[in-house]
C-alpha cells in the first residue's frame, strides 16, 4: 500500500507540490516507545494504511528511550521499508514523557502533531476522524474520548471500570507489577481513566482527561509542554486543564480503547497517592 | 443558650476563615478552582449560618427552621447519592468494544503477513 503511494508521488513532485501550496497540512505522529518490539511494526503498518487510504500527508517519528529488547532494530527495518521521509528515528538515552514530546517535536516538520500510545490500544483508524473534527471546528486540540458516543474500552473488568470512571485512574503499570522499569514510563502506557472526581473538581471541558490519543496544532503543543509541570499520571490531565486555561478550543472524537494488558488490574497505594497529589495540585493552582 | 452562643461564634469564625482563604486565593492572578470552591462554600455557608443563628434578625417560621438546620447534612447525602448514581450509571453503560478487539486481531494477522512479505524480521 505504502510503496504504491510512494511510487505514485516521488520525492521531486511532492516537493514541487509543497512549494506550490505551502499551506498543505502535514501530520507528524510522535511515537514514544520503550520495549515495543512486538507492537511497533504493527502500529506503523496500521498508521501507514490509515494515512495512505485517506491521502493524508504524514510522518512518523519514533522516539525510543533505549529499549533493551531491540525496538530500535525493528524501527530501522521499518525505516528501510517505508522510507526515511515517512519514518524518522530519533532515539535518545533520556527517559520521560514530556521530554520525549519535546525531543520529537524538534524534528517534526508537520504543522499538526498526533500523540498516541504505541501499544495498539489506540487504533490509527481514528486519525482521519480527528483530522475531520479539527477542520470542522477549527479546533486547537482534538482529544480521543472513551467516555462519549461510540467510544469505549475492551478488556476492562468491572473493578477497573468503576475506578476509572469513578475516582482514580487504572494503572496496571510496570511499577505495579514489581518491575524495576522507570515509573514515569507507566504514564503513557498504562495510566487510564477519566473520572468523576476530576470532572467535579477541575471542570476541564473534556471528557477523557488521561487518555493520550490526541491531535494538537504544533504551536499549541509547544506552548502546553512549556507550561506543564506534572510528571506521570497527571501529565495528560494537566495538558487539557492548561489548554482550557489558555483558552484553546478542544474537540472530541469517540474512540475504542483496546487494552492489551487484560487481567492485570492492580492498584498500588503509591499510584493512588501520586494521582491524588497531582489532582489536588491542579485543583489549587489552575 | 450558652452553647448556642458558642456555636454561633464558632460558625462566624468558620465563615470568616473560609472567606479569608477564598479572598487570599482570589488575589492570585486568576481565580483557581480551589478559590471558586471556597467562594461558593463561603457564600452558601454564611447564608446558612446567618439564617439558622438568626444573625439577620429574621424570625423564620419554626417549620422553616426545622428544615434549614439539617440542610447541609441533606445536601451532603444527596451529593453522595448523585456521585454513586452517576458512577454506577456510567459503569453500567460503559461500551465494551468487542468488535474493535476482533477487528484489531484480524488486522494484526494481515499486518504480520504483509510486513514479512516486505522482508521484516520480527
Amino acid at each position: 500500500m505504502a510503496s504504491l503511494e510512494v511510487s505514485r508521488s516521488p520525492r521531486r513532485s511532492r516537493r514541487e507540490l509543497e512549494v506550490r501550496s505551502p499551506r498543505q497540512n502535514k501530520y507528524s505522529v510522535l511515537l514514544p516507545t520503550y520495549n515495543e518490539r512486538e507492537n511497533l511494526p504493527l502500529i506503523v503498518w496500521l498508521l501507514v494504511k490509515s494515512f495512505s487510504e485517506s491521502g493524508i500527508n504524514y510522518e512518523i517519528i519514533i522516539i525510543d528511550d533505549g529499549s533493551p529488547d531491540g525496538t530500535r532494530d525493528v524501527a530501522e527495518q521499518l525505516e528501510k521499508i517505508y522510507g526515511s521521509d515517512r519514518i524518522l528515528l530519533r532515539p535518545r538515552e533520556k527517559l520521560g514523557l514530556g521530554t520525549a514530546y519535546i525531543h520529537g517535536m524538534k524534528h517534526a516538520t508537520g504543522n499538526y502533531i498526533i500523540i498516541m500510545d504505541a501499544d495498539l490500544s489506540h487504533h490509527p483508524k481514528f486519525i482521519p476522524e480527528f483530522i475531520r473534527k479539527q477542520k470542522e471546528g477549527n479546533f486547537d486540540i482534538v482529544s480521543g474520548t472513551r467516555y462519549k458516543g461510540n467510544g469505549g474500552v475492551y478488556g476492562w473488568d468491572l473493578k477497573r471500570k468503576i475506578i476509572s470512571d469513578g475516582v482514580l485512574p487504572c494503572c496496571p503499570g510496570w511499577s505495579l507489577l514489581g518491575s524495576s522499569d522507570p515509573p514515569i514510563l507507566a504514564s503513557w502506557d498504562y495510566s487510564r481513566g477519566a473520572n468523576f472526581l476530576t470532572q467535579i473538581l477541575l471542570r476541564p471541558g473534556a471528557s477523557d482527561l488521561t487518555g493520550s490519543f490526541r491531535l494538537y496544532r504544533k504551536e499549541v503543543l509547544e506552548k502546553l509542554i512549556e507550561k506543564c509541570v506534572s510528571k506521570g499520571y497527571v501529565f495528560q490531565m494537566e495538558m487539557i486543564v492548561r489548554a482550557r486555561q489558555l483558552n484553546y478550543t478542544i474537540g472530541e472524537v469517540p474512540i475504542s480503547f483496546v487494552d492489551r494488558v487484560y487481567g492485570e488490574s492492580k492498584l498500588g497505594g503509591n499510584e493512588i497517592v501520586s494521582f491524588l497529589k497531582g489532582l489536588l495540585t491542579l485543583f489549587a493552582t489552575t | 443558650m450558652l452553647s448556642m452562643g458558642g456555636l454561633r461564634l464558632s460558625l462566624v469564625r468558620f465563615s470568616f476563615l473560609l472567606l479569608r482563604g477564598a479572598f487570599l486565593s482570589f488575589l492570585a492572578v486568576t481565580m483557581t478552582k480551589l478559590a471558586q470552591w471556597l467562594w461558593g462554600l463561603a457564600i452558601l455557608g454564611s447564608t446558612w449560618a446567618a439564617l439558622t443563628t438568626g444573625a439577620l434578625g429574621l424570625e423564620l417560621p419554626l417549620s422553616c427552621q426545622e428544615v434549614l438546620w439539617p440542610l447541609p447534612a441533606y445536601l451532603l447525602v444527596s451529593a453522595g447519592c448523585y456521585a454513586l448514581g452517576t458512577v454506577g450509571y456510567r459503569v453500567a453503560t460503559f461500551h465494551d468494544c468487542e468488535d474493535a478487539a476482533r477487528e484489531l486481531q484480524s488486522q494484526i494477522q494481515e499486518a504480520r503477513a504483509d510486513l514479512a512479505r516486505r522482508g521484516l524480521r520480527f
